[in-house]
């Protein structure tokens, strides 16, 4: 199981506390998370990335293993730690304002 | 007794308010959805206790919310986890996709942009949403970029009536400073075929075959800011409103000036006579008095506040041209709010209440038609939209 941490309005818009957990089939890749995440709250569809064309929304990040993975191509394999549930799969929102 | 329900859209959120017919009392609800905007929420004229909300953020997106007890509880239409992994989602009430489909429209991808060269058409928000006045799950949402989505499922999906953008002068309309929104969209409930939609900049238009073909009703209008002030298109209206009974008159606050229109907008008359200004966003019209119209006169497109820090609502009992100001209860100093397209409205009791919100995030009621005022809550968030129903 892979632990997924949403921004608090994802979590809320999701109906979820503290961070998810989902099961992906196969190999661990930036796609096939968001899929399963999508697949067990359907709500978050749109919300991540764009209904058509699957892009990352621009104001939102993808990390693990303080590694920023937001600008790697889809189905690059996810860290090896968050696979095996050590370390978490992070969607952060962007700090923004003064 | 009756009762009214104030629909109040913010940018932190949602609020509802309500009250019995005297309208002293409220009870305050929210914030629903809080830390979004939400640009609009509208109950079913069929159901009020359905109501719908759209919610809306830079990072997240839009997202579509329904109610179906009248705002205590709320759901995302089509969200529900899939029945067994793998199949097919209830639905997508935030998916917006425009049709660029030969067979069910002229395809259009492109729009001008503000340097005029041409621009991509790309969802943003929704603007406005619209139940239909005889089907409870059928509702209209006007969109930024400019198109207009029709749902017949209570939102769960949407389609893109593409007759609108695909009528001709589309690849010529342009964003005004707030984006290029449809914002206005007001059903006839004489005639179920036609509808009225407004953008902007590019003005107002009008369906006569429930929305396989438009065509812009903007003659009358005079925009100095565009090359052509008498251009068919590019004209920035900001609201348009509609007495029930009289379906055929229409009255435009535009960018600068208040229009009326006593041909389906066929062709506009400016009305805005004695005004001290006659820029401003809202306008509407009282329920029972169909020649009784408020607007609140804005400084102008650069100074987005009341004129000389005093907030009036003007009220006109001839349709336009004579107007007079209302001040009793609304602040006459020092009050520099702006008052945005969507946030007036009125209810339907015997004595017309008229209510309107403003960025400050006050919301004002009157219920006695506009002779005077007092605030329902005054530290909202900045008011997007404000829309009341009647409940028996």
């Amino acid at each position: 199981m892979i632990q997924v941490i949403l921004p608090a309005h994802l979590r809320t818009l999701a109906r979820v506390d503290g961070e998810v957990t989902v099961d992906v089939q196969g190999q661990a890749t930036l796609r096939s998370v968001l899929d399963a995440l999508e697949a067990q709250y359907p709500v978050l569809r749109g919300t991540i990335r764009d209904h058509v064309t699957l892009q990352r929304r621009p104001f939102l990040r993808f990390f693990a293993c303080q590694e920023d993975l937001s600008l790697e191509p889809p189905d690059t394999p996810l860290p090896d730690a968050v696979v095996r549930g050590a370390e978490p799969f992070m969607i952060i929102g962007a700090i923004a304002g003064g | 007794m009756s009762k009214v329900r104030v629909l109040v859209g913010t940018r932190k959120g949602a609020f509802i308010l309500t009250s019995d017919g005297k309208r002293e009392k409220w009870d305050v609800s929210g914030p629903h959805f809080a830390g979004w905007e939400i640009y609009h929420m509208k109950g079913s004229p069929v159901d009020p206790n359905r109501l719908y909300a759209s919610q809306t953020s830079g990072w997240f997106g839009q997202v579509i919310q329904r109610s179906s007890d009248g705002g205590k509880t709320w759901e995302t239409p089509g969200g529900e986890a899939m029945p067994t992994p793998g199949s097919m989602p209830a639905g997508a009430s935030n998916k917006f996709v425009y049709d660029v489909s030969a067979e069910t429209g002229k395809p259009l991808t492109t729009h001008q942009w503000y340097d005029g060269t041409q621009h991509p058409w790309e969802f943003k928000r929704v603007w406005h949403l619209e139940p239909s006045l005889t089907e409870a799950e059928t509702v209209y949402a006007g969109v930024e970029d400019a198109a207009l989505f029709k749902s017949t499922d209570g939102a769960k999906s949407w389609h893109e009536v593409s007759g609108l953008r695909g009528h001709g002068t589309g690849p010529k309309w342009q964003p005004g400073a707030g984006g290029m929104c449809l914002h206005t969209i007001v059903l006839d409930r004489s005639n179920p075929q036609r509808m009225f939609i407004a953008i902007s900049a590019a003005g107002a238009f009008r369906t006569d075959d429930g929305g396989k073909t438009w065509k812009p009703i903007n003659q009358g209008l005079r925009s100095q800011y565009i090359p052509d002030p008498n251009a068919e298109i590019g004209h920035c209206v900001h609201r348009i409103a509609m007495h029930p009974s009289r379906p055929g008159v229409l009255f435009m606050q535009k960018h600068w000036d208040v229009m009326r229109s006593d041909n389906a907008g066929d062709l506009w008359q400016e009305v805005s006579g004695n005004l001290p200004t006659d820029f401003g966003f809202v306008i509407d019209v009282h329920a029972h008095e169909p020649e009784t119209i408020y607007v609140v006169p804005i400084k102008s497109d650069g100074e987005h506040f009341p004129i000389d820090g005093k907030l009036r609502v003007y009220r006109s009992r001839s349709g336009g041209n004579e107007w007079e100001p209302l001040t009793k209860g609304l602040p006459q100093s020092d009050c520099y709010v702006n008052v945005l397209r969507d946030a007036m409205a009125v209810d339907s009791l015997d004595s017309c209440g008229v209510y309107f919100g403003t960025t400050g995030g006050q919301v004002y009621c009157s219920a006695d038609a506009g002779d005077s005022w007092a605030p329902i809550v005054h530290d909202l968030p900045a008011v997007l939209s404000v829309e009341v129903q009647t409940i028996a």
